[in-house]
């Protein structure tokens, strides 16, 4: 464990620092939660309160942003304290593009709200929903514990979701080759698994971070890329 | 309007206002950095009386480059900057064991002669301390006593391209026989600058050169020893940490005696190895 710095202003500048990003970390992870619902329990009302949540987070990220540059400015920040601080300034750009997809997510519960859903699709949905939300939720505990071990296992997991994803696009396709009515519907449930699955990514971002600040080295090794589905090519539709 | 008309030309990326663009966004690096050590301290160990103030120092000090001792004070980094010249042996009670290489020939050997070897390492001290006599006559002592120049006019060379070496000539060159001492804080130390680098030295040690001096004159200093770096191997002490990052290639930790952590300046100030540099340079020393 670190000792505390001689001047305690620095000291409790950087601890507001780190608040500010668990403060943010919480509100993503809400965010992402009440999205989740609300595209699968078609609650348009829960949808609007998430999309209205989204201000908070980019409030926090400028506030992050600020408090940063000052530091540098005043500080002069060395070692492990510039490496907090950038990663602080990272993390929050992760955590507002967090909320932005998640926000995505929210506006396509209600854009499909009064659509019938299959509830094989939903289950997929979920399935991928509380994924990504796992992967925030650990690598936000990764954070807090400055733990580089528990980063690397979500950075690593990442191909899970991946595996999900590809999962849940085929699903999606073969219900718009059934059914060309599905295809509103599905097209909306596709942009919100792709969401979710780009939340992923960021948490993958905030993972590397992570190590960096932990142990002042980037990560090396290879991530496994798991998201195939740019190759993918519907077959086509026997007659 | 002919077709040359510069007005209707669309500039391109080499020659249009995007030249400009490029040509700042060049790496600022100057000159290429050596890996030739050019001094080699081993086991360097100094007794005051019966105090050890410095203990088993080891290091290899590259030729042209800036070299920054750092540590909080009495952890021996001024200490060891004197056993590069020789400096100890004006006080009595000292006692240097281990051995400096400066290009593989051992300093403390009993055939080097101490004057000699401070004319090839020079330094440069905390305070400006010019000689009470004139800016000719401050940069033109060194070579006199050495014997350097075979006449007048080679001798008002001398004096005229050290202080250009300093950064001096352009302010100074209408009252070269006016008194050193009138000069700026800030000139009176590029005027020892100029006198360390008029007998023509190898190495430069500079005892925290620029705590006397205001950030403007702090600046120009760092500007000179960054082209001095070209020609020179430079050792500075330095209780600032962000000049040590700002000037050295590589930066050297100090506390209570012990070298404890030598490398690149970059690493030292992002990625120290050892907790007590990172306590140190984050300002976390109890």
């Amino acid at each position: 464990m670190v000792t505390e710095h001689i001047v305690s202003a620095f000291e409790d500048e950087l601890k507001a620092l780190d608040n500010r990003i668990a403060q943010m970390g919480g509100l993503a992870e809400q965010l992402l939660g009440r999205a989740i619902d609300s595209l699968e329990n078609r609650d348009p009302g829960l949808a609007e309160a998430t999309i209205r949540q989204d201000e908070q987070i980019d409030r926090l990220e400028r506030e992050v942003e600020d408090m940063a540059i000052s530091m540098i400015a005043r500080r002069q920040p060395m070692a492990v304290d510039l490496r907090q601080i950038m990663t602080a300034v990272r993390v929050a750009g992760d955590l507002e593009r967090i909320g932005d997809l998640g926000k995505n997510i929210a506006k396509r519960a209600m854009a499909i709200a009064a659509e019938n859903r299959p509830k094989q699709l939903m289950i997929g949905i979920r399935h991928i929903g509380n994924k990504s939300l796992e992967q925030l939720t650990d690598v936000l505990d990764a954070y807090s514990q400055r733990d580089a071990e528990k980063a690397l296992r979500v950075w690593r997991r990442d191909e899970e979701l991946d595996a999900i994803y590809n999962s849940v696009f085929r699903e999606l396709l073969t219900y718009m080759m059934e059914d060309p009515r599905n295809i509103g519907l599905c097209t909306h449930l596709l942009f919100g698994a792709k969401n979710l699955e780009r939340i992923g990514d960021h948490a993958t971002n905030i993972a590397e971070m992570i190590h960096f600040l932990v142990t002042g080295r980037p990560v090396t090794e290879q991530r496994p890329k798991g998201d195939t589905t740019s190759f993918v090519m519907p077959e086509k539709p026997t007659a | 309007m002919s077709l040359e008309d510069p007005v209707n030309e669309v500039p391109t990326m080499e020659q249009g206002r995007f030249a400009n663009i490029a040509v700042t966004l060049h790496e600022p690096t100057a000159a290429p950095v050596s890996t030739d050590a050019k001094i080699k301290a081993h086991d360097v160990s100094v007794f005051y009386g019966e105090k050890q103030a410095l203990i088993d120092v080891g290091i290899d000090i590259r030729d042209k480059s800036v070299t920054a001792f750092i540590g909080p004070s009495g952890c021996g980094k001024s200490t060891f900057l004197r056993c590069l010249n020789r400096m100890n042996d004006f006080i009595p009670a000292a006692r240097v064991t281990g051995s400096v290489e400066i290009d593989g020939v051992n300093i403390y050997d009993p055939s080097i002669d101490p004057v000699q070897l401070r004319a090839r390492v020079g330094m440069v001290f905390q305070k400006p301390n010019p000689f009470p006599k004139s800016i000719y006559d401050n940069v033109a002592y060194g070579p006199r006593i050495h014997g350097l120049a075979k006449s007048k006019a080679d001798l008002d060379e001398i004096v005229i391209t050290s202080l250009e070496k300093a950064g001096l000539y352009k302010e100074v060159k209408d009252r070269l026989l006016e008194a050193g001492t009138g000069l700026s804080g800030g000139q009176q130390q590029r005027l020892c600058i100029a006198r360390a680098i008029a007998v023509n030295p190898e190495v430069i040690l500079m005892d925290e050169p620029c705590s006397a001096l205001d950030p403007i004159a702090t600046a120009r200093i760092e500007e000179l020893i960054d082209e001095l770096r070209q020609n020179f191997c430079i050792v500075i002490v330095t209780h600032s940490m962000q000049q040590a990052a700002r000037v050295s290639q590589r930066t050297a930790f100090f506390h209570l005696g012990i070298l404890v952590e030598e490398g690149e300046t970059s690493q030292i100030f992002t990625v120290p190895r050892e907790t007590r540099t990172q306590d140190y340079i984050t300002g976390r020393f109890g």
